[in-house]
């Protein structure tokens, strides 16, 4: 295929906002541009991967605004990856979006598609670029384009809650990610993605281990400890986004930025032997521990479920550094298999507050016999996020596990096992409650199930989550690619 | 002797902290205006008096008078030039300084800003 | 007699000309119209020019045909050529986008005379960017500055009057001193001509008049350009300034006098006056660097739109006086690029403005909320011209701000602090734009009414160009590059790396 046609991934979303734009006094017909523009983007993105997975690598640039800095696109097996899941599961998350939206009445639709669809866009070239400033371009507009969204609901608790959404991003993207990126250009001359690292040789020592600071705390979408703030600020958000955050499209963004800075611009082999770049894992670890810790105290569904991604986000990152092919595509996998389970988990949340108008974890108590498909669905989601087969999430965690014991790294090890059991600590009690015990006194327990459009994008994203233990071979043999230059 | 000879450079230094001087210190509009002038008046002098030759004369060439030394025309020019401003920065303060009193009453600058604030 | 040849005269000529053209007509949107045309013919000659600046250049103008460096000349370079689009452009600007709103605010009697102002103040920065000597600088800058004045206090608002009553005196202040500094200059070379006065500079032995000359020219250009801690006059000025006349003089003013304070200190200075660049360095950039974090920061607790604006406009000359202090060849490139896109963002900014006040009356804060539900195309360009501000990739404020860091980077020992205060400054741009951004979208209108409210299409479609613009010479930054990089080369001669 012709590599000039890449920008067409970023030029649907785009068209497709406008569409809705106009559309946007006729809801039916708005809500079928929405799932149209999704299924033709996905599509699209799928007609790809073939090519990507035979070692094809296109290429494609749109212009040069500076001297040294373009704007282009490729596809490299991560960002195939990324694409693949945020234009699959934006289809589900559009008609979940329709069933809640409509559920509850909610108001300014329009904007809400609108946003979306720009926000996709923005995920699309993040997964697509060639360059740390392409890169940079569309995170910004990621952030921009979602803050809408985030403060959907327009009063002052959540405006205050989207403030501090944008200040933690847009901080800093712009007070740390920016100076590194100069940097990095600086020193090497180039910012382009290149396998094998395009930092050794220009900056070495400690350097590297602030270069690595600057870019980690820089990406703040990637929630590492202390720049996780935003996440749990962001819960204001209906539901929707809430799926499109943790899932789709900004967490994944944050933590795939990070992985491909580490892969492509310092280089794994470089990373592994400069003592200052050691920091990371315990940064990881840190997070990991500390935000299931939290997690465990937390009261309301959707605070417990930002803080649990807050952990599963930096078990990529503690796996991509523990730097051995086997982690490194555990890495990777755990991108998607989280991705599936946790858009799983907020559409139930979501779910139950449309059916039944609740939020806090006390309240769930008995809803499993009211709500048998929504809290089935969240059982599922909930197995995967601890890492039970046949899940997901035992998928990744097995091979990130293989990759600590090759590598010997029992730091790695310990945390990801007790993580696993603080998931299971504060999961578990969930899952007892809801299907076991009688109502909590004084809880309403006069509703049904969800909206039918809910409970489909429920059940496909739920039954995907299982496919996907025994159905991986495609993605598992594409991420190995990256890998392949590794000493095993 | 050297410093007496220096004599129009003090006037000119002199002048300007004058007008500095008034320009910051006096409420009065109007009088803001003669400072400025003032001020403008001794990089005039400054001006003029840096053009004179020694032993120059006027310069105008006269018929039949060769090798005459002429003082420098060129900065008197300039400082016609100069002039004209300073004179058309003047006239504008001044019709400013009307407004102003039209519109507050009073030429202070004290009280201007006063009301301005109760505003 | 072909007429491209007496082009840089003409770039002159054709405002000041029609300027008694336009005082002479009785109805105010005929003398309306006839600024229009003129400020539209002023900006087709500068891109005339410019095009041929790009191509084989534009040769020395002798005027009335006496060669210099006797007679007067009229240069132009890339940087000539930049300031050029920059003026005529912001003219054309707030002239096309403000027939409503000065309609509103000048009295119609008076509407001629005040036009005619506008193009004479046109002539005046024109002239500057194209004069080749020193003295015509001068006077240029004094007619620009006085016509500027006539602009400013031409509105209803009474507290116009004593902001250009301020401004007049430190502008003539400021004039002056640039005078006695060309009167040294003058004294010790005996050449009023630009490029003569940079060889003879490099023959005189007593150089301590030719440094106060530096001092004087320095200083009195920092009063005009309203450097940090000068630039006390400009606030307010730009506050109660006609809204049009705001898009003009913020777009342009002060950058036409950092204009000529680069002429002076790099293309006549540097590299002939021993000490000279480490002096300008060491005196520019701690103001510059305290101008760029103090307005930041007073900005945020502006409580009227133009006011935070013009704050925002201090900080923005700072970045752009650091650039020029860093006297290296990347810091020159990030000046003259940054005072082009600066222009760019901040002109469409004031035109949104415009338009704010044009439906609402006011540009008070309390009076704006909710602005962004009522007007929301208005409001959208007002977002991307202030990410242009800020600093976002995909803007063309981004490509100035990227080329001001790298060129900071490149000091050995002070780069990663100076890198750090414009990092700190955005983060400061975004508090500040943000603050009104959320005003605008989820504040209540103080009346309640949300219905919608937009101005009428043309000053729609202007603003929106604008706005686009400042996103396409983000992506196809090109043209300023070229003229910059022209500019540059022009200026430091080939003596700097």
């Amino acid at each position: 295929m012709n590599p000039s046609t890449l920008p067409l991934i970023l030029l649907l979303p785009l068209v497709g906002a406008i569409a809705i734009a106009l559309a946007g006094r006729w809801p039916n017909v708005r809500e079928t541009i929405s799932l149209l523009t999704a299924v033709t983007l996905a599509v699209l993105v799928f007609s790809w991967f073939p090519e990507v997975s035979e070692g094809l690598r296109p290429r494609f640039v749109l212009s040069e605004p500076l001297p040294g800095l373009s704007l282009a696109f490729s596809l490299e097996p991560l960002g195939m990856m990324f694409a693949c899941i945020a234009s699959f599961l934006w289809i589900i998350n559009t008609i979940y979006s329709i069933g809640y939206m409509r559920g509850n009445n909610e108001k300014n639709q329009t904007r809400f598609y609108i946003c979306f669809a720009l926000a996709i866009a923005a995920a699309m070239g993040i997964a697509l670029a060639d360059n740390l400033f392409t890169l940079f371009l569309f995170y910004e507009l990621l952030t921009l384009s979602t803050y809408p969204l985030v403060a959907h609901k327009g009063d002052a608790k959540t405006i205050a809650s989207a403030r501090v959404y944008l200040g933690v991003l847009l901080g800093t993207s712009i007070g740390l990610l920016l100076p590194a990126i100069i940097w990095t250009w600086v020193a090497t001359g180039t910012t382009t993605f290149t396998l094998g690292g395009i930092v050794e040789g220009h900056i070495a020592g400690a350097a590297v281990g602030l270069l690595l600071g600057l870019f980690v705390f820089g990406i703040g979408k990637a929630a590492v400890m202390p720049v996780h703030r935003w996440l749990p600020a962001a819960m204001v958000a209906p539901t929707p986004v809430s799926a499109l955050l943790h899932a789709v499209a900004v967490v994944k963004a944050g933590v795939f930025s990070i992985t491909k800075i580490i892969i492509y611009i310092f280089g794994v082999d470089f990373l592994f032997n400069e003592p200052s770049a050691q920091w990371l894992q315990f940064a990881a670890a840190f997070t990991i521990i500390t935000a299931s810790i939290i997690a465990l105290y937390q009261t309301n569904l959707k605070r417990m479920l930002a803080y649990s991604t807050i952990g599963q986000l930096s078990y990529v990152i503690m796996a991509t550094v523990i730097l051995k092919p086997m982690a490194e595509v555990g890495a990777a996998i755990h991108i998607a298999a989280h991705a599936f389970g946790k858009i799983t988990l907020f559409f139930a949340a979501g779910a139950i507050y449309t059916a039944a108008h609740k939020t806090e974890l006390w309240q769930l108590a008995g809803i499993g016999r009211r709500m048998p498909i929504t809290m089935a669905a969240f059982t599922i989601g909930a197995l995967s996020m601890i890492g039970v087969p046949p899940t997901a999430g035992f998928v990744s965690k097995w091979f990130i596990l293989g990759g600590a014991f090759q590598a010997e790294n029992y730091f790695a090890i310990f945390t990801i096992i007790a993580s696993t059991v603080l998931n299971a600590m504060y999961f578990l009690p969930i899952i007892y409650f809801a299907w076991l015990a009688p109502p909590a006194p004084g809880v309403d327990m006069n509703h049904g199930e969800a909206p039918k459009a809910i409970l489909l994008a429920l059940a496909v994203t739920s039954t995907l989550t299982i496919v996907f233990f025994f159905f991986n071979q495609p993605l598992l043999d594409l991420e190995s690619q990256l890998v392949e230059s590794l000493p095993l | 002797m050297k410093l007496l000879g220096l004599f129009n450079y003090w006037v000119f230094a002199v002048l300007l902290m004058i007008g500095l001087y008034a320009l910051i210190s006096k409420q009065n509009l109007v009088k803001k205006i003669m400072a400025l002038a003032i001020f403008q008046s001794a990089v005039f002098l400054f001006f003029i008096t840096m053009s004179r030759v020694d032993e120059g004369t006027a310069p105008i060439i006269q018929a039949g008078v060769a090798n005459q030394i002429f003082s420098n025309p060129l900065p008197q020019v300039l400082i016609l030039t100069a002039i004209v401003v300073g004179i058309s920065t003047t006239a504008l303060g001044l019709a400013i300084v009307v407004r102003l009193h039209e519109e507050y009453g009073t030429v202070e600058d004290n009280e201007i800003l006063a009301m301005d604030r109760e505003s | 007699m072909n007429l491209a040849d007496h082009l840089p005269a003409l770039q002159v000529i054709v405002p000041l000309m029609t300027a008694p053209l336009v005082i002479l007509l009785r109805n105010g949107f005929l003398a309306w119209l006839g600024a229009l045309l003129a400020s539209l013919a002023s900006f087709g000659l500068a891109i005339l020019l410019t095009v041929a600046v790009l191509g084989a250049g534009v040769p020395e103008y002798a005027m009335g045909g006496w060669q210099p460096p006797f007679g007067i000349s009229l240069n132009v370079d890339g940087l000539s050529a930049l300031m050029l689009l920059l003026v005529t452009g912001a003219s054309t600007l707030g002239l096309a986008g403000g027939r409503l709103s000065l309609r509103r605010d000048i009295d119609n009697r008076r509407a001629p005379m005040f036009y005619g102002a506008w193009l004479i103040a046109l002539a005046g920065l024109c002239g500057i960017a194209v004069a080749g000597d020193a003295f015509n600088v001068f006077v240029f800058m004094e007619i620009s500055s006085l016509a500027t004045y006539i602009l400013i206090a031409a509105g209803r608002d009474r507290r116009a009057l004593s902001a250009v009553f301020k401004y007049l005196i430190i502008g003539t202040i400021g004039a002056t001193f640039y005078l006695i500094g060309v009167g040294f200059i003058y004294m010790m070379t005996g050449t009023l001509n630009f490029a003569d006065m940079a060889l003879r500079l490099a023959d005189v032995i007593e150089t301590r008049p030719i440094i106060i000359a530096a001092g004087f020219i320095t200083i009195g250009l920092a009063l005009k350009a309203a450097v940090f801690p000068l630039h006390i006059w400009l606030p307010r000025a730009y506050t109660y300034a006609p809204n049009a006349v705001t898009v003009f003089i913020a777009a342009c003013s002060t950058k036409v006098a950092i204009y000529v304070l680069l002429r002076f200190n790099y293309g006549v200075f540097h590299g002939n006056l021993l000490a000279h660049s480490d002096l300008f360095t060491v005196f520019i950039i701690p103001l510059a660097l305290s101008g760029i974090l103090l307005a930041s920061a007073i900005a945020i607790y502006q409580g009227n739109i133009k006011k935070m604006l013009a704050f925002s406009s201090v900080a923005q000359i700072g970045y752009i006086a650091l650039a020029a202090g860093l006297a290296t060849h990347a810091g020159l490139m990030a000046a003259q690029l940054h005072m082009f896109n600066h222009a760019l963002a901040k002109g469409t900014l004031f035109l949104c403005v415009l338009a704010f006040v044009l439906t609402t009356g006011s540009a008070s804060f309390s009076n704006l909320a909710g602005i962004g539900r009522r007007m929301p195309w208005t409001m959208a360009a007002f977002v991307i011209a202030g990410l242009s501000l800020v600093g976002v990739p995909g803007t063309a404020g981004f490509v100035s701000k990227w080329y001001l860091i790298v060129a900071v980077m490149g000091m050995p020992g002070w780069g990663v602090p100076l890198v750090m205060a414009i990092i700190l400054s955005s983060l400061l741009a975004v508090v500040y734009l943000w603050r009104f951004v959320e005003l605008a979208y989820y504040g209540q209108p103080p009346d309640g009414d949300v219905s919608r409210m937009e101005v009428p299409l043309p000053l729609r479609t202007l603003i929106w160009s604008a706005a686009l613009a400042n996103i396409y010479f983000g992506l196809v930054p090109q043209l300023p590059l070229a003229l910059a990089e022209s500019g540059t080369t022009t200026l430091l001669g080939g003596l700097l790396p």
